[in-house]
């Protein structure tokens, strides 16, 4: 439970920092010249993700996360 | 070079017709019409996956996708993955200072472990075909909806998915909202059965006229099933012209069997030395959450990706991943833009609370109990480079070869007697090879 609570705390953490800083944080739209490259996209490469993804779920007891870490595979 | 470039574009142009016919279109397009529309339409990505570990499993993977974007934004994405597996892999026995005799999962045939040695069972063999569909639309202002199918088919298992996702843009699009939901029904058909948890392993010999029987009373069943419901939310939020973030909470139920049936546990007495061998048992559902947080830094010219994740279950396991890739553009040589990319992944887990590396035998027979060392307390990092060049007509080839290496650790359970002498949490190292053909 209490690191359940802790995770929490964490996120709201988190959540209101970006709630709260949103009228200093981002950018105009003609401001996004490097955000719009492909290597800063938060999956730069979906297919080295899958493949580590599918790696990593048979070998270790956590998966998903960043995206689904549902079923797939007997592998685990 | 001239030549190259029409090449390319009749292979594209091909696999575009190929694609175009595979989804019940107009399948007597032809190459021209191909061609005169926009050539970037379709993007294709390819790549090729060996893994290999010293003495244990190792595995081919083969994945194709192919994405269009339509006018409107809306996209296609379908993806074909093909595998392959080989070699040997821990049963959940422990080692012994003798030579060990073990039956196969499929109850035909016996195999025997040197002493000293972690007991491997080399039957796995597996080849595995998956398939998934995507559809990415703007159903509204400011909001993207998405679905997807999901398919996967082994020898003795079976996965279907669906998946949809929602996400809401705010402030000039620097804030997006996302909802996401996904469910897989699984089937599991594995070859000699559904053992009976706890059942000693039959030894013996199997062409014994009595063999099958008495293996009978070892199983339960033919099949098991296990539903997996996930419901993901993230944030993700631009903080300035270089640097983006990404929060995400997410939460995993999964029902049904969720043993597994290959795995087995030694039983020893006071001197550590194996008695029985007994099929693993483990409880029937698993709620999973974890929140995850992502980074993304543009300096100069480099780019820095870092990632955590804090993981946490009812099985009382909780794990920590750290993530990490470190973008450098190469300066250009001839015209021709590179890239070297080193990765660097940490990851430490806690042991599943049922979790034990053997039973004992006058120990009280628990509820459930694994000796799978993937669910007991373990480290584990990953070192590696990837090497990407853009060549012509924005294709990229790249390549990445990695490390990584697993270190099961002693949660502080008593050895008794011969299990002192034996190695109980092995390493296992493991060789990671990729290339990556996009155009």
């Amino acid at each position: 439970m209490n690191i359940m609570n802790k995770a929490k705390v964490v996120l709201l953490i988190s959540l209101s920092i970006t709630a709260s800083g949103c009228s200093s944080l981002g950018v105009e739209p003609w401001e996004r010249d490097l955000l719009s490259k492909k290597e800063m996209t938060l999956t730069a490469s979906p297919i080295d993700s899958a493949l580590d993804d599918h790696i990593y779920f048979s070998k270790e007891a956590s998966s998903g996360g960043k995206g689904f870490g549902g079923g797939g595979c007997g592998c685990n | 070079m001239m030549r190259n470039k029409a090449d390319n574009k009749n292979i594209k142009a091909a696999l575009t017709i190929a694609t175009a016919a595979l989804l019940g279109g107009n399948s007597t397009v032809s190459a021209e019409t191909v061609n005169s529309t926009d050539d970037s339409a379709w993007e294709f990505d390819s790549a090729f996956l060996f893994y290999s570990e010293a003495d244990r499993v190792s595995a081919s993977e083969a994945i194709f996708n192919a994405k269009k974007t339509f006018e409107d934004d809306e996209v296609l994405n379908l993806k074909l993955t093909v595998d392959a597996l080989t070699g040997a892999s821990a049963n959940g026995a422990v080692a012994q200072p003798n030579v060990q005799t073990f039956t196969r999962p499929s109850g035909n045939g016996q195999y025997d472990v040197a002493p000293g040695d972690t007991p491997l069972d080399d039957t796995f063999r597996d080849t595995r075909v998956q398939i998934n569909g995507q559809w990415t639309q703007t159903v509204a202002d400011d909001l993207t909806a998405s679905g997807g199918v999901h398919l996967s088919k082994e020898y003795d298992y079976l996965s279907l998915g669906i998946n949809g996702n929602l996400a809401i843009d705010f402030d000039r699009k620097n804030t997006t909202f996302s909802l996401g939901f996904s469910y897989f029904q699984d089937t599991f058909t594995p070859e000699g059965g559904i053992p009976k948890p706890f059942a000693s392993m039959l030894i013996g010999d199997s062409s014994d006229p009595g063999w099958d029987e008495e293996f009978a009373k070892t199983r339960i069943g033919s099949e098991d099933d296990k539903t997996t419901t996930d419901i993901l939310l993230g944030i993700t939020q631009v903080i300035n012209r270089r640097m983006i973030m990404q929060f995400n909470y997410s939460y995993s139920m999964v029902d049904g069997y969720l043993t597994d049936p290959f795995k087995i546990m030694t039983v020893v007495d006071n001197d550590g030395l194996a008695q029985d061998y007994v099929y693993e048992s483990r409880p029937d559902s698993r709620v999973k959450q974890s929140f995850y947080a992502q980074s993304l830094y543009h300096f100069d010219t480099t780019v820095l990706d870092v990632s955590y994740r804090y993981m946490w279950d009812d099985w009382e396991i909780t794990s920590h991943t750290i993530d990490s890739r470190f973008r450098i553009p190469l300066s250009d040589s001839f015209g021709t833009e590179s890239y070297l990319q080193p990765h660097f992944r940490f990851y430490q887990q806690g042991a599943a609370d049922f979790y034990r590396p053997f039973m004992m035998e006058n120990d009280p027979k628990p509820a459930f109990a694994s000796a799978d060392y993937r669910i007991g307390e373990m480290t584990a990092y990953t070192l590696g480079i990837k090497y990407g060049r853009l060549i012509n007509n924005g294709h990229e080839l790249s390549f990445r070869l990695e490390y990584y290496r697993q270190t099961p650790t002693d949660a502080g359970f008593d050895e008794p007697g011969v299990l002192k002498e034996v190695e109980l949490y092995p390493s296992i190292d493991a060789i990671i090879a990729q290339v990556t053909y996009s155009f």
